[in-house]
């Protein structure tokens, strides 16, 4: 019972601050708000029991990727807010997106009701002792299973790397 | 009993200390960082040949109240310009980063907020560097060119030197083998020495590291007050202002307390496993005994008769923690409390030492500018972090895999490390001159 | 505590040139200089210093005082060095009059000039270091320019703006254990500076901050007129004290210590060893003071004969010049003086082009500028 109030708790904040995100003015308010989203997964996430995959969205997505965002808003100044839309068709193509991502959401809860529990989410009881440390799992698989993707992966992060200080100094 | 009251009665159950704890740290450690900064004031005043607050308390030691009390009651001044709720949320962000940091870390076997927690060492790592949107939200919802460069410095530092911590701790984390903070200081009763003797340069990398962390001098040129680029906290005041400057010293312990848990043997005194060692035991009582004799000494000497009871009062309280350690030692019911307490003090003790080193290279060295640091940080830690990383894990491989003694691996990988970082040494010192006898503009004093 | 003005740019990212403002109030300033920085990024492209806000009209004072009465102003000039003004000014009033001080009184004179050369480093160091960050050496620094202090205050009653000298020697004569307290100063001051060579010298960090910081070359030097530490540090060794001996310096046996590239580091290098130096000097002095008078026969009244002297002195910051014009009344005509912490300001322009904004605070630093005496 207790859990289910935890997850609504989290869930119902990752969604106001995710519909807070899309209707701010100022792109440092909508970081902000991304921010709070991504906290409030990385809780449901710990909810799970998935600690590992907590602490990696918070140190990769709010502590990397988010101070990335933020970084670019503050330099370039976009927090001053467009005046005007130079898109004419946006409103158009906004409805038609708006209408299919409904009808595809509304169709997935129509097929969830045959699942078992309603598609309901129920966590699993807790019992920490049992369960093995998430991090070796997780880098047991990585290293096992999927090593050559993991090392593809490191590859495509080191070529990206290189060749973003290689454009920087051929600003300066 | 309706299930939500149920289970919420089973929770608290279960989890009362836990969320004791937490209550607790959020209302002490704001103290604690305060008479943090009160030692370093007097430290600071002992190294400069000077006294420091002597006037509210005896011998200051009211100082950090007084503070606290002027800040809060100091009028609440919001530039006009500025995001009304940025400027309020930047510096609550930073202070709470630092103390949800300091749930998960272990003050000893017992003290622990987020028990057992799988990930300790990396969640401390992760909740730790959301501070950092403190400072970089709180230099744009100044609204001030300066506040947003020294900010955006600020955060660049951070940044850049939590890469190296990282591959610092990497180094202690291979030694260990797993993440959790109990199992670490267990290893490192097991292997029967501190990870500081098996991988002193990725200790000495991560104090130097932390030190940038944490913008201690000498990496604090952001918040110089000197310097021309005012930093983040210009616009802050009163509270808000206090509560960056908590939470840059809850930061300082809780680096120091990571440092202490994966290198210094976190609640391990030394020689853990050596027998005869064992009235090594005895030191944590003698110690606050002889700082209660200390206090009862300077208490005769006081000028007004309220400050010698205040000694009295300090010495009575240094005397019963005496007594309560003692007791686990020599009362036989209380055994069972020994590695409680006494690792508690003995994590205390080596907090309080790093946190030492740190106010200590404050007072000694002068700053560095921003390029150096940032060429430091890069050019010569985080390379020295990764060849470290690396050797740490050869002598590892060849314990395991080569049967080699684990000391002669770890001196030989350790070798090979001083040899990079001699390599990168002078490198930096190549670099230097390269740049020193670049030309400079010839240009004409004698025009006008 | 910032006063920084900006214009307004487009984007932070584009290298639009900018122009910021240090001071007059800021706390590594040394006084009240405003110093306006036009930046492109990091770098400083030009700057200007805007002076004045000291101007105390010392000078055209002059002209309406006895030559007695405008000894005391001499020592708000340069407030942190003040012994040296007043012998300066005396000793060209002594030349104007052709008059000499007697021998007790020279020597005297050189001892406190000394020490308070001593003193004037000692407080540059203080600051200097702790602008760069290093907060210790300025209490240590204050600990050892607090004997000096105690010293003048033992002997003419005021730590700061001594008014030590008179015109034809000396009002006071020396107190009982002067040669004592400054022998005990001296012998303990040697391990003091080994403190500060501990501290600083050898550090990296400080090393790098100020080496190749601010470089000034011999001839810039000699085209804009720097004289003193800055001028030696760049390679010449010009020094008043050894080119045209005044007070007792003839009789003594000191170095001129030189450096080689003109930055910050040899300056500091320069200033530390002239401390030992001046060190030197007054042990040397303090064996043997000759007794005698201390005021040489002026008169109560002086009318100097009109015509007009030049004297300068090496005052810690550098070449200090009287140049008096007497009309032959108890007023001089005119008395201009040649601060050298103005003339060496000048420079600043040149040492800071292209040096990052953080530089600029050591660059004012090293040039050891009292805003005293480039306002007067």
């Amino acid at each position: 019972m207790l859990d289910s109030i935890i997850f609504y708790f989290f869930a119902g904040v990752a969604i106001l601050s995710a519909a807070l995100m899309v209707t701010r003015r100022n792109a440092i308010h909508s970081a902000v708000f991304l921010i709070t989203t991504l906290l409030a997964t990385a809780g449901i996430f710990l909810q799970l029991r998935a600690e590992f995959l907590f602490i990696a969205q918070i140190i990769l997505y709010v502590g990397g990727i988010m101070v990335l965002f933020v970084f670019v808003i503050m330099l370039v100044r976009l927090d001053v807010p467009l005046n005007h839309i130079t898109f004419r068709f946006q409103k158009w193509v906004a409805l038609f997106v708006a209408m299919a991502l409904a009808c595809e959401v509304g169709v997935m809860f129509w097929y969830v009701r045959r699942l078992p529990s309603a598609g309901l989410l129920t966590p699993p009881a807790p019992s920490p002792d049992k369960l093995p440390p998430n991090s070796e799992q997780f880098a047991k698989v990585l290293f096992s299973n999927y090593l050559l993707p993991f090392e593809i992966a490191s590859v495509l992060l080191l070529v990206a790397m290189i060749g973003a200080v290689i454009m920087a100094k051929k600003r300066t | 009993m309706s299930p939500a009251l149920h289970s919420m009665i089973s929770f608290l159950q279960t989890w009362w200390v836990q969320l004791a704890s937490g209550v607790l740290i959020v209302a002490v450690v704001p103290l604690i960082a305060g008479y943090v900064v009160l030692v370093e004031r007097k430290l600071m005043a002992d190294m400069q040949a000077r006294l420091g607050p002597m006037r509210v308390g005896p011998h200051g030691l009211l100082q950090p109240i007084a503070d606290a009390l002027k800040l809060l009651i100091k009028e609440d001044i919001i530039p006009d310009d500025a995001d009304k709720v940025i400027f309020w949320l930047a510096p609550v962000v930073s202070m709470t980063a630092a103390l949800v940091s300091m749930g998960a870390v272990a003050f000893g076997p017992w003290f622990q907020v987020a028990k057992d927690i799988n990930i300790g060492i990396l969640f401390i790592l992760g909740v730790s560097s959301l501070g950092l949107f403190g400072i970089v939200l709180g230099g744009w919802a100044s609204n001030s060119h300066y506040a947003l460069i020294g900010a955006l410095r600020s955060t660049a530092q951070l940044v850049s030197y939590e890469t190296a911590a990282g591959l610092a701790i990497i180094s202690g984390l291979l030694l260990a083998g797993t993440l959790q903070i109990r199992s670490i200081v267990d290893a490192q009763q097991h292997y029967g020495v501190w990870f500081i003797f098996l991988a002193p340069v990725a200790f000495f990398i991560y104090l130097v590291a932390s030190i940038a962390e944490t913008n201690r001098a000498p990496f604090d040129l952001p918040e110089a007050e000197s310097e021309l680029v005012a930093g983040y906290m210009t616009e802050y005041s009163g509270f808000r202002w206090a509560l960056y400057f908590l939470g840059e010293y809850a930061n300082m312990i809780v680096v120091a307390a990571v440092a202490t848990t994966l290198f210094l043997g976190g609640w391990l005194r030394p020689f853990p496993n050596v027998r005869w060692l064992n009235w090594l035991d005895l030191l944590p009582a003698l110690f606050t005994a002889a700082v209660g004799v200390y206090c009862v000494y300077r208490a005769g000497k006081q000028p007004v008769r309220v400050q010698t009871l205040f000694m009295w009062a300090v010495a009575a309280l240094c005397f019963l923690v005496a007594l309560i350690l003692a007791a686990t030692l020599l009362v036989p019911l209380l055994q069972a409390a020994r590695p409680g307490l006494l690792g508690a003090f003995w994590f205390m003790l080596k907090v309080g030492g790093y946190i030492y080193v740190f106010m200590w290279l404050r007072f000694t060295l002068p700053r560095y500018r921003f390029d150096q640091l940032m060429h430091l940080g890069w050019y010569l830690l985080i390379p020295l972090a990764i060849v470290n990383v690396f050797s740490v894990g050869m002598a590892m491989m060849l314990e395991s895999e080569f049967g080699w003694n684990r000391w002669l691996a770890l001196v030989v990988t350790m070798l090979f490390t001083l040899l990079a970082a001699a390599f990168l040494l002078h490198l930096n010192d190549k670099r230097t001159a390269a740049a020193s006898s670049a030309a400079a503009e010839t240009s004409d004093s004698y025009a006008g | 505590m910032h006063d920084e003005t900006t214009q307004k740019q487009n984007t932070l990212l584009g290298a639009d040139e900018l122009v910021i403002n240090m001071g007059p109030q800021h706390p590594s300033t040394h006084g009240v200089l405003r110093v306006k920085l036009k930046l492109d990024g990091e770098r400083v492209i030009a700057s200007e210093c805007v002076i004045g806000y000291l101007h105390r009209g010392v000078e055209k004072i002059a002209e309406n005082r006895t030559y007695q009465q405008f000894a005391p102003y001499v020592d708000r000039m340069d407030y942190v060095a003040a012994v040296s003004n007043g012998l300066g000014y005396c000793e060209a009033v002594e030349k104007l009059l052709n008059a000499e001080a007697p021998p007790r009184a020279r020597v005297i004179r050189t001892i406190l000039t000394e020490l308070q050369r001593i003193a004037s480093h000692l407080l540059w160091l203080g600051t200097h270091a702790l602008d760069i960050g290093a907060l210790t050496p300025l209490f240590y620094c204050m600990r050892e320019r607090e004997e000096i202090l105690k010293i003048f205050e033992k002997y003419c009653g005021a730590r700061l703006t001594t008014h030590a000298f008179r015109i034809g020697g000396l009002q006071y004569e020396s107190y009982d254990t002067f040669e004592k307290d400054v022998e005990r100063f001296c012998k303990d001051f040697e391990r003091r500076i080994q403190e500060y060579v501990d501290l600083l010298t050898g550090n990296s960090i400080w090393i790098g901050r100020t080496r190749n910081v601010g470089v000034l070359s011999t001839e810039d030097c000699i085209a804009l007129g720097a004289s003193g530490p800055v001028l030696r540090a760049s390679g010449l060794a010009w020094d008043v004290r050894k080119a045209t001996p005044y007070a007792a310096y003839d009789q003594y046996k000191f170095e001129i210590p030189v450096g080689t590239k003109g930055d910050t580091y040899d300056r500091y290098i320069v200033r530390m060893e002239e401390m030992r130096q001046s060190r030197l000097i007054c042990l040397q002095a303090i064996e043997n003071i000759p007794a005698g008078p201390i005021l040489g026969k002026v008169g109560k009244v002086l009318k100097p004969p009109p015509g007009e002297i030049h004297h300068c002195i090496e005052s810690p910051k550098g070449i200090l010049g009287y140049y008096i014009v007497s009309d032959g009344t108890t007023q001089p005509y005119r008395v201009r003086i040649r601060p050298p912490s103005f003339i060496n300001l000048q420079a600043f322009d040149k040492m800071a082009r292209g040096h990052l904004v953080a530089d600029v605070v050591a660059i004012i630093g090293t040039l050891d500028i009292v805003l005293g005496e480039v306002d007067r």
